[in-house]
């Protein structure tokens, strides 16, 4: 039946449907085979219609995973995720997962119900006023109260999503148009051709510039960012770094848009980046910004950041250039093909000099590693997700949440490839991994997905356990578990005098938690048991729930605090138990 | 600085929701909007004044090309070009009191659209400067203002002329916002 109905969407002749079919119908055009939602009132029409098409819905246990899911499984496979659900509270519970996609630009496509449009803005029950509590966080978003005008609505929607810089999109369908009919031709409701920013351009003369300033570069460093995976510039990226020896700094999203073990490749800049990384762009005399807009968390203090160097800032936005950090060179346009008209103009070049200067930063960084502690009886998250890479090759996606693992993961798990690791950077949303992951497990069901996540932001969604349960999907879940909401704990610790203040956290015992999900699980105490608890969930046939009870009071070096300019970082002494200096 | 944004947008409900909340966000108080139908169907023009930055103006364009229904954005801040307010202004005058404002509205090359026996009202169209004039004076008269309906900023940028016609022109205009009895008479010329 599916097939017969995905075939009817896309080759029959305009048919009359519903306006819940030609939800589905439009859906199925654009290519969707797995939804994340939750159904409610005002969007029952819609999933009485589900069963006549060729989509498999998930049912999440909270809207905000829904949202969350759709954004993960973007993630993972560049593809348009999509959410549903109902109207008034369930619309208001997609918020942070539209935010998270929004700051991050992530496309997705959600989907609403709303009341009649005969009662709407009368209060009526469960009714909200979703595209204008979304506007701020959405590239873009419809009212659609006839049926003849879904398909269109979600056809532009996707086009918005996906478009120069991607991000979400919401659909508020009344109830009527959901139920009302008309004639659904696929083809007809495709969107006008997406209009270029007229602000984007890339000039002969800014091209000329950017390739002579490269020329003559002492000191460059290539800023990778989220943009070149949106783009799919590794590989221009990779031969301008190769081509001209140009060391690559990293931002947290941009991790895997050039792979890890490459000679040429930093680590990641900014508040917890490597000392190293943050000397070379404050010493720099060139940097050459990717797709990446200098966000505060790698910027340090604006007014002292890479006081040396010129900057050429490759990026689609217009809206980006010059709003943080002024620079030089402006190309605004599609980074792939702003580097493509670039490359040509690019010689190869003797970077050595530099890069032995950049080694020289490292100095004694390796002696402060707390990986390259020798095991004194503490498991400290830091051992246990570098042993998650050993173990899995670096093969496996990681989704995180957020906080100091988040940042661990950055910096002990080294990923090779883009779409790898999936992480809430611009908002930081706490509570993202586990639902993510469940969307990057739809998206890439052949791949091993791990969990990173800590004890706080686990309890935040941990209901998505029944989801995964209730899917039997295999996904491996690592709880980094300190009793404390670690990250804030440390800022306590730095910058508030150590009162720790409502960050001390009670958890219930995991390993049960997940047992009554039907989910089996492991507690973790010292790193000896790590490597054997690592494989002993990857081949069990479900899901695995790792309870890592580690230092309670450990803390993310180097750590670059607010205000401070980017090369003045907090570090990890050198050669000692951590715990011991405090 | 002060900005003047001139944009085309699509005619759909909510539109001005999503250009006015632009500025919201970037905590911009917005002088004056004025939002009516434009030269081609289906779009609207926009005009709003803010004070920003050059920097803010840049990426309050740049942010609002990003908008769906925009079509079309122009910062006019301090090109060459035509601006007119309208104001109408009801005044408390009695039969005994008109004369006074009868003469101002006379030099000020306004209008008495309303004549009531308490109040009159007056129609001005002129630079931002010149209505302010006449409000000033009428302040420091007799007669109470009771009620203000300004229109806010209309604006246009100049047709193409000769660097020497424009140069005389901008003269004029600068000229006329200070001087307003000379401002009707340079609108004519045009």
């Amino acid at each position: 039946m599916g097939t017969d109905a995905n075939t009817q969407a896309l080759n029959h002749p305009p048919a009359r449907l519903t306006g819940a079919e030609i939800v589905w119908a439009t859906l199925v055009g654009e290519g969707v085979t797995d939804v994340f939602g939750y159904p409610g009132g005002a969007i029952l029409p819609v999933y009485d219609a589900l069963r006549k098409f060729p989509i498999h819905h998930t049912l999440v246990r909270h809207e905000q995973g829904a949202a969350h899911m759709a954004d993960g499984y973007s993630r993972a496979s560049g593809k348009v995720g999509v959410a549903i659900a109902t109207s008034g509270p369930g619309a208001t519970n997609l918020v942070t997962g539209i935010a998270t996609a929004m700051l991050d630009s992530i496309p997705i496509v959600c989907i609403t119900g709303n009341v009649s449009s005969k009662v709407l803005g009368s209060d009526a029950f469960q009714e909200v006023d979703i595209t204008g509590i979304t506007l701020p966080v959405t590239k873009h978003n419809f009212l659609i109260s006839r049926a003849e005008d879904i398909a269109p609505a979600i056809r532009y929607a996707f086009q918005i999503a996906k478009s120069a810089r991607p991000g979400p999109v919401l659909v508020d369908i009344t109830k009527d148009a959901q139920q009302a009919t008309a004639i659904f031709d696929f083809e007809a409701a495709k969107p006008r051709p997406h209009r270029i920013h007229p602000m984007r351009k890339v000039e002969e003369s800014g091209l000329a510039q950017a390739a002579e300033l490269i020329k003559n570069a002492k000191r460059p460093v290539i800023l990778a960012g989220h943009g070149i995976i949106e783009s799919g510039a590794m590989e221009q990226v990779r031969t301008l770094a190769e081509r001209a020896q140009i060391p690559v700094a990293l931002t947290l999203l941009g991790l895997g848009a050039f792979p890890a073990s490459h000679p040429l490749n930093l680590g990641m800049m900014g508040m917890h980046g490597e000392s190293w990384v943050n000397h070379a762009i404050q010493d720099a005399d060139l940097l050459i910004a990717c797709g990446m807009r200098f966000d505060d968390r790698v910027t340090g203090a604006v007014a002292t950041y890479a006081p040396k160097a010129k900057k050429i800032h490759i990026e689609v936005d217009p809206a980006e250039v010059n709003k943080i950090i002024k620079v030089d060179v402006p190309l605004i346009g599609d980074l792939r093909e702003v580097l493509e008209a670039l490359l040509p103009r690019i010689s190869s070049r003797d970077g050595g000099a530099w890069l032995k200067t950049i080694d020289g930063f490292k100095g004694d960084s390796a002696v402060r590693d707390i990986k390259n502690l020798p095991d004194l009886g503490h498991l400290y998250a830091a051992h246990v997700i570098h042993d998650i890479w050993r173990i899995t090759g670096g093969n496996a996606i990681v989704v995180t949440d957020v906080g100091q693992h988040q940042m661990w993961e950055a910096q002990y798990y080294h990923h090779e490839q883009p779409r790898m690791l999936i992480t809430s950077g611009g908002l930081g949303t706490m509570g993202f991994s586990l639902p993510a992951a469940i969307g990057a497990k739809f998206a890439c069901p052949d791949k091993e997905v791990w969990v990173i996540v800590g004890d706080g932001g686990f309890q935040m969604t941990a209901g998505e356990l029944a989801t995964i349960a209730q899917e039997g999907i295999k996904i491996n879940i690592a709880v980094i578990n300190n009793g404390y909401l670690g990250m804030v704990r440390q800022w306590q610790e730095f910058f508030y005098e150590r009162n720790y203040e409502s960050t001390p956290m009670v958890s219930p015992d995991f390993v049960k938690l997940a047992d009554a999900h039907g989910i089996a699980g492991l507690t973790v105490r010292t790193r000896g048991e790590v490597e054997e608890a690592v494989n002993t969930a990857r081949s069990a046939p479900g899901a695995f729930l790792l309870n890592f009870k580690v230092e309670k009071e450990d803390t993310v070096y180097p750590m670059v605090s607010t205000g401070s300019a980017l090369h003045e970082m907090i570090r990890r002494p050198g050669g000692k138990d951590p715990l011991e200096e405090s | 600085m002060l900005h003047t944004f001139v944009a085309y947008v699509e005619d759909l409900p909510g539109v001005l929701t999503r250009v006015a909340s632009l500025f919201r966000r970037l905590n911009i108080n917005i002088h004056s909007l004025t939002v009516g139908h434009s030269e081609q169907a289906g779009l609207s023009r926009m005009t709003v004044v803010c004070e920003a930055s050059a920097e803010a103006g840049h990426r309050i364009q740049a942010s609002l090309y990003k908008l769906e229904n925009v079509v079309e954005v122009d910062d006019i801040a301090q090109a060459p070009s035509v601006t007119r307010e309208l104001a109408l202004i009801k005044v408390a005058a009695t039969p005994r009191s008109r004369s006074q404002v009868f003469e101002l509205v006379e030099v000020f090359r306004a209008r008495i659209v309303d004549l009531a026996p308490e109040s009159l009202t007056i129609e001005m169209t002129g630079v931002e400067s010149k209505i302010e004039g006449l409000i000033q004076v009428l302040n420091e008269g007799e007669g109470r203002i009771l009620e203000i309906c300004r229109s806010g900023k209309l604006t246009m940028r100049r047709g193409h002329h000769t660097s020497g016609v424009l140069k005389a022109m901008s003269v004029s205009a600068d000229e006329s916002a200070e001087v307003p009895a000379e401002d009707g008479a340079a609108v004519e010329q045009e």
